[in-house]
């Protein structure tokens, strides 16, 4: 019988020929990820007694979540974070100069197609985008790993979603995600893996399946795969160690491999999608979106920061404003993008626009800060989560779109269809 | 056999994490996180007490990984979560922590807000003793209780390691 990526990740990782759904396995992790929560899981091993990690190459830390610190509390969890990694000797560590951590897995190297990553961040399933399982969990879970090096899991069952047709002009990967959320639900992958395949996926670039898995967890994904072809290659390879390049290569499922289920999703004819609040799988096209007037339009985030996206917003915003009542916040995903964006002349079409430019960084996705939203006002946001009280006041309503929708939103100060129009 | 009993709070489906810990008290002293531990329901905010339980539907602690959201019922003093199904890393993260959750496909059908729970952990039997019903949970795997009998997964890496406390 043939094995999804899961099942092989998962064999591999408890040294077994072969894992059945269901079945418990002692996983050996290739590769762990934290950010702020490392102050947690740093107190806990301190706590504890434990000065060493079982491995300290295959760890990397960076400070994305509240970089640079808005609050005194924060920068004492930074400051215990830079005790812990100088203690324990940990190699991968980027401080705040690096970007958002998912964003920073793949260009500092860390991922490997085919391998188990670990991170202190549900949106972990992003390793997926590269044919690596990743997953989130929590902070004690974090110690136990760092201090031994595996960890519990349940093999889950996999499902396909086979996505077919090209997209329109203007509709984007965070589209279909929303698209998923919303026909499916946020629970269709609860506790189970997915494949993204069929040839758009194929055709996809690699920060657009980024956004895809990346959102996996948002429709309850433990791993939200697409397979590791030439084009993950040709990204991955310059950024991998040359000593580990040999670990880099193509990764597929098995043809006869067991799907628990398999979904055909056309998106020749798809419309922008928008998330109403409090939920992401409340979900409408643009068509039906009405008349919502915002105050804010944010983006950026481990979902839809990528040059890809601000090269988007930068052609919808040549040469117009960003609309007189509205805050339009941008953060660029990483330094290199960051740094890409500047020396492609992106930075200077947004801020000539009128749009706020941070530094690489959450920024107020999670509520943290950088743009949080007063009682009764709203955000369009091409992050992943619209939860009551996210992005600051529970009387706040965040809205999730793709980049374009929030650019164009922005310009018009509510939320409006993207699409170039006809005629 | 561990009995757990309580009077029942309930919730629907899709309750996430970031109400159970909000973004916005992160950095925030206990006694300001407790007034806005699950802010959707106010009068749980208001009333609950230690021992009470939860009775929730599909996909309780969906969103982040933060562990602060299951920790934060426990500290209330939660007794046991029953739910139809759980976000898988905040299920993850409360057996770390050994705060006990079952998974119990018709819970919500048979619980009305304020009557009395009793759950065995080990073979997942939920009793209503207020309307004298009993329902079969899933049975948690033996890894599972065996974390949580020992009061969680760092208990387990000190019996592990050998560290004495």
């Amino acid at each position: 019988m043939g094995m999804t990526l899961a099942e092989k990740v998962l064999a591999k990782a408890s040294s077994r020929k072969e894992v059945k759904p269901g079945e418990y396995v002692t996983a050996k992790v290739d590769q762990v990820m934290s950010q702020e929560a490392f102050a947690e899981v740093y107190q806990i091993l301190k706590e504890e007694g434990i000065d060493r990690v079982w491995d300290r190459r295959k760890v990397a830390i960076m400070l994305d979540h509240k970089a640079p610190p808005p609050t005194v509390p924060d920068a004492e969890a930074h400051k215990l974070i830079r005790e812990g990694v100088k203690k324990l000797g940990i190699e991968g560590w980027y401080d705040m100069r690096a970007g958002i951590c998912h964003q920073i897995m793949g260009e500092k190297g860390h991922i490997i197609p085919g391998e188990l990553v670990l991170g202190t961040d549900s949106h972990s399933t992003t390793y997926g985008a590269f044919g690596a399982a990743g997953t989130g969990i929590g902070v004690s879970e974090m110690a136990y790993v760092l201090a031994t090096g595996e960890l519990w899991m349940t093999v889950p069952s996999t499902i396909k979603m086979v996505i077919e047709g090209d997209l329109p002009k203007g509709v984007t990967s965070k589209d279909i995600l929303l698209f998923i959320a919303g026909k499916y639900t946020t629970q269709v992958a609860q506790y189970k893996a997915v494949e993204f395949k069929g040839p758009a996926a194929e055709r996809m670039s690699i920060a657009s399946r980024m956004t895809m898995a990346n959102m996996g967890v948002e429709i309850g994904a433990k791993f939200a795969f697409f397979e590791a072809d030439q084009k993950t290659l040709d990204y991955l390879l310059p950024y991998v160690k040359v000593e580990a390049q040999n670990r880099v290569g193509i990764f597929q499922s098995d043809p006869d491999a067991h799907y628990d289920q398999v979904y055909e999703i056309d998106v020749s004819r798809l419309e922008p999608q928008v998330a109403f609040p409090h939920d992401v799988g409340n979900v409408k096209p643009i068509s039906e979106v009405g008349e919502i007037r915002i105050n804010q339009a944010f983006l950026g985030s481990c979902t839809n920061g990528r040059l890809e996206d601000l090269e988007i917003a930068a052609g919808l915003l040549k040469g117009k404003k960003v609309h007189s009542e509205v805050r339009l916040i941008i953060f660029p995903a990483s330094w290199e993008i960051y740094l890409k964006a500047l020396r492609g002349g992106i930075l200077e079409t947004l801020i000539e626009a009128g749009a706020v430019v941070c530094n690489p960084g959450c920024g107020p996705c999670l509520g943290g800060h950088m743009g949080l939203l007063a009682a009764g006002e709203r955000c369009i946001a091409s992050s992943n989560r619209n939860f009551k009280g996210r992005m600051g006041s529970t009387e706040a309503e965040v809205y999730l779109g793709s980049p374009a929708t929030v650019v164009a939103s922005a310009i018009a100060g509510r939320i409006v269809d993207p699409r170039p129009r006809k005629g | 056999m561990a009995l757990i009993k309580g009077k029942v709070w309930k919730f629907g489906d899709n309750v996430n994490t970031d109400v159970m810990a909000p973004g916005f008290v992160f950095t925030a002293p206990w006694e300001e996180v407790r007034k806005v531990v699950l802010h959707i329901h106010p009068k749980f905010t208001r009333e609950a007490k230690p021992g009470d339980v939860i009775v929730a539907g599909k996909n309780w602690g969906c969103g982040s990984s933060r562990e602060q959201a299951p920790a934060n019922l426990k500290r209330l003093g939660i007794g046991c979560i029953v739910a139809e199904s759980f976000g898988r890393i905040y299920f993850r993260n409360s057996v770390a922590i050994a705060l006990p959750s079952i998974v119990c496909p018709a819970v919500s059908e048979v619980f009305d807000e304020g009557d009395e729970l009793e759950l065995e952990l080990e073979s997942a039997r939920v009793k209503n003793i207020t309307k004298g019903v009993e329902l079969e949970g899933r049975r948690p795997s033996n890894d599972m209780l065996s974390i949580i009998a020992k009061g969680g997964i760092i208990a387990a890496l000190r019996e592990r390691l050998k560290i004495k406390k």
